[in-house]
C-alpha cells in the first residue's frame, strides 16, 4: 500500500515536472481565466445584475470545460504512445493502475489550481456584497468533481490513440453529449416527442444536470456519487485499454 | 537465467516471432542479430513485458513474465529502441523519478543516482532538460536508468546506436565489465561490436532463430575459414610460372588472384587437408615468392551473416 502510494506520488511529481516544463500549463491557465473572467463580467453582465454570487461565473464552466479539459487530457497517454516513453515506463516495476491513477490526479490537480486561481472572483462579490458563501463553496466544490468527470473522458481518449488533435475532438465531442444531454433547450425538445421517464433517464447522465444543484449551493450526494461514478467508469476503461493492448 | 520458451508474437496474420525458445546464464553477454523486421526487438518487448506474447512466455530468474510480472521486472533493467525519455525532466529529475520507482529513496537514492551519472559520465548536463541534448547524451541516459539499480538482467535493444566511435567504445567496455555479475541480451546491427562484447551470438531471420554460437563458431562457417592470404612480390618475368607452380604444390587446393599489380600480388590460398601456417609459409618460399604479408582468414561475420540470413 504504502509503495503503490510512493509510486503514485513519483508519478504525479514528474507529471507536474512536464506541465509546467512546457507552455501547456501557463497558456491553459492564463486563457482559463481571461475567458472566465470575460464571460463572466462582459458577457453575464456581472455588475449590472447586481447580485451577490457567483451565478454569472459558474454557468459558463462546462463550456468552457468543454474545450479547456480536453486540451489538457490529450496529451496524457497520446504523448507517451507518440514519444516512445510507454515502452519504457510500462517495463518499470510499478502496476498500471498506479500510473494511471497517478496521471489522472496530476491533471486533476492542475486544472484544480486553474480553477482556484479564479479566487479574486470570490473576493470581488464578497467585497460588494454579502454572498452565501456555503453556496460558493458548494459550487467551487461541483466545479471540481465535473473537471475530474471531464478529465477522465479525455484521458480514455487519449489512451486509445497516439494522435492528441483525435484524442482532443472525440473526447470534445463525447463531453458534448453528456453536457447536452441536461441542457434546457435540448430536454425541452426531447420532452416533446419522449415520455418523462426516457427524458429524464438521458438527462440524469449529463453534466449539466447535476452541476447545475451544486452551483446553486446544494450539496446532494447523487450528483457527488454521479461525477465520482463517470471519473471511476471511465478510469476503469482507460485501464482496460491499456491492458488489452495487443501492439505497441 | 533467463529461459525463453516458446515464445511467438502475431500481429493479426503477420507472424512477427515465430516459436523462439533459448536460455542464457549469468556471465554470459548474447548477441541478437538479425535483418531488420526480423523480430528483434519484438522479441525483447515480450521478455521486458511490455508487449503480450501471442503464445509462450519467458522466465526471468525464476519469475514468470505473465505470471509474476513485477517481480521479473524488479531484476530487469531495459534500453528500449531509440532511447526514450522524458523530454521536460532534467537528467537529474529524471532518473531521480526512476531511482524512486526502482524503490530507491533519501539518502540511498541520491546516491545511486549520483553514482550512475558519474559512471555515464552525465555530469556536466546533469541540470539539462534532456529534450536540450545531443543524440548521444540522450542515449546515456537512457542506459544510465536502465542500470541505476544494478539489475542482475539487462536487456539493451541497440545500445550503442547513434554514438560517435569514442562512445561506442566507452559503453562497449561498460558491457564488459558488467557482464561478469550479469546477465545480459543486447541487439545490435553492428557485427564488430558482436566481436568486441558478446559471448554469444543468435541470429534472427524472419521471426526463427536460423544460428546460435559463438562469434567464433559463427566465424568458422564461412567457406574462407581456414584458407590464407598472402601479399608476394615479384618481377613481371618471373610472375606467371611461380604462381603456377604454387599452383600445382602438394598441399595447395587452389590458388584465388585478389589483386594484380604491377609489383604485387594478392592471393587466398586454399588448402588442401590440415595444414598449419607454418607449412603454407613454407610452400610459398618454396615456390619462390617473396612475401610482404600473410594472414590466416578467419572468416568474416558480415559475410556468414548474409550467408545465412538470405
Amino acid at each position: 500500500m504504502n509503495r503503490a502510494w510512493r509510486n503514485i506520488k513519483a508519478i504525479i511529481a514528474k507529471e507536474l515536472k512536464g506541465y509546467f516544463g512546457s507552455p501547456v500549463a501557463y497558456v491553459f491557465t492564463i486563457i482559463f481565466l481571461l475567458l472566465s473572467g470575460f464571460l463572466t463580467f462582459s458577457v453575464s453582465h456581472f455588475y449590472e445584475a447586481g447580485q451577490a454570487d457567483l451565478r454569472a461565473f459558474f454557468i459558463w464552466l462546462p463550456w468552457i470545460f468543454l474545450f479547456l479539459v480536453p486540451a489538457v487530457a490529450m496529451r496524457l497517454w497520446a504523448e507517451e504512445r507518440r514519444s516512445g516513453t510507454l515502452e519504457l515506463i510500462l517495463t518499470l516495476p510499478i502496476r498500471l493502475p498506479e500510473i494511471i491513477l497517478g496521471k489522472f490526479l496530476a491533471a486533476w490537480l492542475f486544472i484544480s489550481m486553474g480553477i482556484a486561481l479564479t479566487f479574486p472572483l470570490v473576493i470581488t462579490v464578497a467585497y460588494l456584497g454579502n454572498p452565501d458563501m456555503g453556496a460558493i463553496i458548494a459550487a467551487y466544490f461541483g466545479a471540481f468533481l465535473m473537471a475530474g468527470a471531464y478529465l477522465s473522458i479525455g484521458a480514455l481518449t487519449s489512451s486509445l490513440t497516439r494522435n492528441q488533435v483525435i484524442s482532443f475532438i472525440v473526447s470534445v465531442v463525447i463531453c458534448l453529449f453528456f453536457v447536452l444531454a441536461g441542457w434546457a433547450p435540448v430536454t425541452g425538445a426531447l420532452r416533446g416527442w419522449a415520455p418523462l421517464w426516457l427524458v429524464n433517464i438521458i438527462s440524469g447522465f449529463s453534466f449539466m444536470t447535476h452541476f447545475v444543484t451544486l452551483a446553486r449551493g446544494v450539496i446532494d450526494l447523487r450528483d457527488v456519487v454521479y461525477f465520482f461514478s463517470v471519473m471511476g467508469f471511465m478510469l476503469f476503461a482507460n485501464a482496460v485499454v491499456l491492458q488489452n493492448r495487443r501492439a505497441v | 537465467m533467463i529461459e525463453v520458451r516458446n515464445l511467438s508474437k502475431s500481429f493479426g496474420e503477420v507472424v512477427a516471432v515465430d516459436n523462439i525458445s533459448f536460455n542464457v546464464a549469468r556471465g554470459e553477454v548474447l548477441g541478437f542479430l538479425g535483418p531488420n523486421a526480423a523480430g528483434k526487438s519484438t522479441t525483447m518487448r515480450m521478455i521486458t513485458g511490455f508487449l503480450p506474447p501471442t503464445s509462450g512466455t519467458a522466465i526471468i530468474g525464476g519469475h514468470d513474465i505473465l505470471k509474476e510480472s513485477l517481480k521479473a521486472r524488479n531484476l530487469m533493467g531495459y534500453l528500449p529502441e531509440n532511447a526514450p525519455v522524458y523530454g521536460e525532466m532534467t537528467v537529474s529529475s529524471f532518473l531521480d523519478f526512476c531511482a524512486e520507482i526502482r524503490g530507491f529513496s533519501g539518502r540511498n537514492k541520491v546516491q545511486r543516482k549520483n553514482e550512475v551519472i558519474e559512471k555515464c559520465f552525465l555530469k556536466e548536463v546533469k541540470h539539462q532538460p534532456i529534450d536540450t541534448l545531443s543524440k548521444g547524451y540522450k542515449q546515456r541516459v537512457c542506459f544510465a536508468q536502465s542500470i541505476i539499480h544494478d539489475p542482475p538482467y539487462l536487456i539493451m535493444d541497440e545500445p550503442t546506436d547513434g554514438l560517435d566511435p569514442n562512445q561506442k567504445h566507452e559503453v562497449r567496455t561498460m558491457i564488459k565489465e558488467m557482464s561478469k555479475e550479469k546477465t545480459i541480451i543486447l541487439s545490435t546491427h553492428i557485427l564488430e561490436e558482436v566481436e568486441a562484447v558478446c559471448t554469444r551470438a543468435i541470429i534472427i531471420a524472419k521471426g526463427k532463430i536460423v544460428a546460435d554460437d559463438t562469434p567464433d563458431g559463427l566465424k568458422a562457417r564461412s567457406p574462407l575459414h581456414g584458407t590464407y592470404r598472402a601479399r608476394v612480390s615479384l618481377t613481371p618475368q618471373s610472375g606467371e610460372d611461380r604462381l603456377n607452380a604454387l599452383k600445382e604444390s602438394d598441399g595447395v587446393k587452389d590458388v584465388e588472384v585478389l589483386a594484380r599489380r604491377e609489383t604485387q600480388l594478392d592471393v587466398r590460398i586454399y588448402p588442401a587437408g590440415q595444414l598449419s601456417a607454418n607449412d603454407i609459409l613454407g610452400i610459398l618460399t618454396n615456390a619462390h615468392m617473396e612475401i610482404e604479408s600473410f594472414s590466416v582468414e578467419e572468416g568474416r561475420l558480415d559475410k556468414v551473416f548474409r550467408m545465412i540470413t538470405t
